[in-house]
């Protein structure tokens, strides 16, 4: 259960909290980012908010800064309401934030990204004068050394993240907002960070600290609120806390979903993969070497916190990104990296996807749904008619029949993809892969954002494909579908799989655990 | 070999035809720095022209006329401004649609009023620009080299040559030595890190249009009532994109926008002098004369002139976002 622990501590009733914030609500459309929200930040402390991606640290955080307007609540600062209807008041009112994207010029120098927006006065120059020596100071007093000169498109990223820490300061800022500040950082990168941090603690600075990390909480935090599903579910001290406490509290206990199934008779090895590596766009390495083996007849279901290298995972194997390592798919050597990784090649190879993230990768929105069922397969022969032309009623016919067999509601052919719920835009996507039969489905998040009779209706049909002798590789943050779906868990961490588990032989605390990097093949973290 | 007073003459005609690409091109900077890209450079050139040289005749002052050309500039860049910056339209439709505004409108408003076929009548006297004497050109008359150069090419010009060189430091100190120039080249880089500073892109952007239609106005006043005598219709022939072309070649700096300017000048200049010239026995045709500052462009935007990064946010709306 959710344990909402009183707010107010004895000793921190005597000196205002830097930070309160009181019933903060914030809803995007239907979505309630932030429902009811309230926490106390004590003056010079660090405090962590953690939470799975899509919990609303992120949103919160754009509202204590002034990038959204809360719908409801109230904040106070040092003691006093002070509305933050933009970033200028929350300036003004000693709040800095680094954000998980960085807000810096790339062509421009670190002193000209520094000064920008609290130059003194018309000219430039005298600013720049002052920010030099202000940048000197602050270099020696808190280890934030960096080139005053140097453009910030030739810095390391670590060296970037400082520039942003260094404009909050140059601001004056009493209070530091920093957005999974360690995610784009190098190990080393990061103990320098954290280092910074206690520094500015020790002068008296409050820091916000936003991750899903649990290591670190435990590391640098003071106090540690978790957030879940928009909720702030619980504020405790760190030190009256535990990682397996707060691994729990992070990923909720929820209905189990039970699945219906037999037991997996896995047959001839499909998929073989080693050592795959993918860097992102900065160059930070995201899979840092997974190996996997998936046989026929079998789900493998991966286990994560979100942003811990799935994704990458996925897209790799989908031929969307590129990568290093060694992929086999029935024996077959797949290309990772050359004209050959793309979604056509893979698909030619046996592999369907069903994407993440289906309104962007999975569909287009505002194509007919019948043109939707068509994507990826679109040279397929039944779908053409002659060399240049496309089938249309073929198409038509094609879609009413998989709304028919995957009760896609309502069976309207001509609808534009963004008409239906989720859950049917999500029964048109599998329909469209798992129809053509594939040696390998990847399915990433196959019920997010999913009502709960669709849910059922998807679990069963990947289960109806295992049955069929296929392989599948499921990945989801939900433990629950983990769980109940997988015959063979693996959790990933950090961009490495942590360990393979039983189902039958584990239970979510133990997940749980795994996905914070406590535990597995790599020892405790 | 070419003597001294050609050489001054074509000098000096090369100085009074970049003018107006210069100011042009300097508009052009202050938007694209902005992030907003200005393919309407030519419209807002085309509409200043035309009213400027309208109320010119009409008043007999060239200044009132002057006035009137930068009022007509500054709306274009209201029109722009809004359809861009405020509805975050796309930029280049928004320019193409002014370029049309203007062709279309000058024209008919000219055959309203005048009724010369969207001509306006002839300025004479004090509704044109007058050629500035400097101090002294008289008396270095004698001088060799230098008195000519001084009395031929530096002074009788008139008082916009003058401002659009003067515009050139000026846009640079602007740019790099004031607060308002960071914040501008900011905007146009990274909008998101001047909006996380507490500084407002929209007005930054606004500003920038403004200026961008300030320094329009100015060319096309220039175009109608110094460099001609008068609004013909399509009188910019291009100028507009040619500019467009300068400031690419210029890397979106204001110096070497001076010099890019004043090489289209001087192809002008010679295709002007020269209608026909004979190069080491090869006879170039005075259509090729005049149509080298277009090849030029072709050869700039084609990009023979090396890497040219524009600004990183140009021609993307400024939407919030985490």
């Amino acid at each position: 259960m959710a344990e909402r622990q009183a707010q107010g501590r004895p000793e921190a009733a005597a000196l205002p909290p830097a930070i309160e914030l009181r019933g903060i609500s914030k809803a995007f459309g239907p979505v309630q980012a932030n429902g009811d929200i309230s926490v106390r930040v004590a003056r010079g402390t660090i405090h962590g908010i953690v939470g799975e991606n899509g919990a609303g640290k992120s949103t919160l955080m754009s509202i204590l800064y002034g990038f959204y307007r809360a719908d409801a609540g109230e904040i106070l600062i040092g003691g006093r309401p002070t509305p933050i209807p933009d970033s200028q008041s929350a300036i003004r009112a000693g709040i800095g934030m680094v954000f998980q994207h960085f807000k810096l010029v790339p062509n421009f120098t670190v002193l000209e990204n520094v000064v920008l927006g609290a130059e003194e006065g018309a000219l430039l120059r005298p600013s720049l004068a002052r920010a030099r020596r202000e940048l000197t100071r602050l270099a020696e007093d808190y280890e934030l050394d960096v080139d005053p000169d140097a453009l910030v498109e030739d810095l390391s990223v670590g060296h970037q993240q400082r520039v942003e820490i260094l404009k909050a300061l140059y601001r004056q800022a009493d209070i530091l907002i920093l957005d999974e500040p360690t995610g784009v950082l190098t190990p080393a990168e990061a103990d320098h960070l954290f280092r910074i941090l206690k520094g500015l603690k020790a002068q008296g600075k409050t820091i916000v600290l936003i991750t899903h990390k649990l290591r670190e909480i435990m590391e640098i935090t003071d106090e540690v609120s978790v957030m879940r599903r928009g909720e702030m579910v619980a504020t405790v001290r760190t030190e009256a806390t535990s990682p397996e406490a707060l691994a729990e509290l992070m990923v909720g206990r929820k209905v189990l979903l039970r699945v219906d199934k037999a037991p997996a008779a896995p047959g001839r090895t499909v998929l073989e993969i080693e050592d795959l590596r993918v860097r992102d766009g900065h160059g930070v390495e995201r899979l840092k070497g997974v190996s996997l083996t998936l046989r026929a007849g079998e789900i493998l279901g991966i286990a994560g916190v979100a942003g811990n290298g799935q994704s990458e995972l996925l897209e790799l194997l989908g031929g969307i990104a590129q990568g290093t390592g060694r992929v086999r798919l029935n024996g077959t050597e797949l290309d990772l990296s050359g004209r050959g990784c793309n979604g056509r090649a893979r698909r030619a190879a046996g592999i369907a996807h069903v994407p993440e993230d289906r309104q962007h990768l999975g569909m287009i929105l505002d194509f007919a749904a019948w043109e939707n069922v068509a994507f990826g397969y679109q040279d397929a022969p039944e779908y053409r008619a002659g060399r240049f032309f496309m089938d249309n009623d073929a198409l038509r016919a094609e879609c009413e029949g998989k709304m028919a067999r995957f009760d896609v509601r309502p069976p309207l052919p001509a609808l534009a993809g963004k008409n239906f719920s989720g859950g049917n835009q999500q029964k048109l996507i599998v329909a469209r892969e798992i129809e053509r039969n594939p040696d390998l489905l990847l399915i990433g998040q196959p019920t997010r954002g999913v009502d709960i009779g669709a849910i059922e209706f998807i679990h069963k049909q990947i289960v109806a494909l295992r049955d069929a002798g296929k392989a599948i590789l499921l990945v989801s943050v939900e433990l629950d579908e983990i769980m109940s779906l997988s015959d063979r868990i693996a959790v990933m961490f950090d961009g490495r799989i942590m360990g393979l588990r039983d189902p039958a032989r584990t239970d979510e605390r133990e997940l749980g655990l795994m996905m914070a990097g406590m535990d597995g093949t790599r020892g405790a973290a | 070999m070419m003597d001294l007073p050609t050489l001054l003459q074509i000098l000096d005609s090369t100085i009074r035809l970049g003018t107006p690409l210069l100011l042009a091109c300097l508009a052009g900077l202050f938007s694209e720095r902005a992030g907003i890209f200005d393919i309407g450079l030519e419209g807002k050139m085309l509409a200043a022209a035309f009213l400027s040289a309208a109320v010119a005749f009409v008043t007999g002052s060239v200044w009132l006329g002057l006035v009137a050309g930068i009022v007509a500039s500054l709306l274009m860049s209201a029109i722009h401004g809004l359809a861009s910056i405020t509805f975050r339209g796309n930029q280049l439709i928004s320019g193409v649609a002014i370029n049309f505004l203007a062709s279309g409108l000058t024209v008919l408003l000219g055959q309203y009023w005048f009724a010369l076929g969207g001509r306006t009548p002839s300025l004479e006297g004090a509704a044109r620009f007058a050629p500035i004497t400097l101090p002294f050109a008289e008396e270095l008359r004698g001088v060799p080299v230098l008195g000519p150069v001084y009395r031929e090419l530096i002074s009788g010009h008139t008082a916009l040559v003058y401002v659009a060189l003067l515009a050139v430091p000026a846009s640079w100190w602007l740019l790099y030595r004031t607060r308002f120039g960071l914040r501008l080249r900011a905007v146009g880089e990274n909008p998101a890190a001047v909006d996380t500073a507490g500084v407002s892109v929209v007005g930054i952007r606004y500003a920038a249009v403004a200026i961008c239609g300030l320094l329009t106005g100015l060319a096309g006043a220039y175009l109608a009532c110094s460099l001609s005598a008068g609004f013909v219709k399509e009188m910019t022939a291009g100028r507009g994109y040619i500019a467009l072309a300068a400031l690419i070649f210029a890397k979106w700096r204001p110096w070497q926008a001076l010099g890019a300017t004043m090489l289209f000048g001087l192809l002008e200049a010679v295709a002007n002098r020269y209608q026909s010239l004979n190069l080491w026995g090869l006879p170039l045709p005075v259509q090729f004369m005049q149509a080298l500052p277009y090849i030029l462009t072709v050869i700039i935007l084609a990009g023979f002139v090396g890497k040219a990064i524009p600004p990183r946010a140009g021609g993307q709306p400024y939407v919030k976002e985490r």
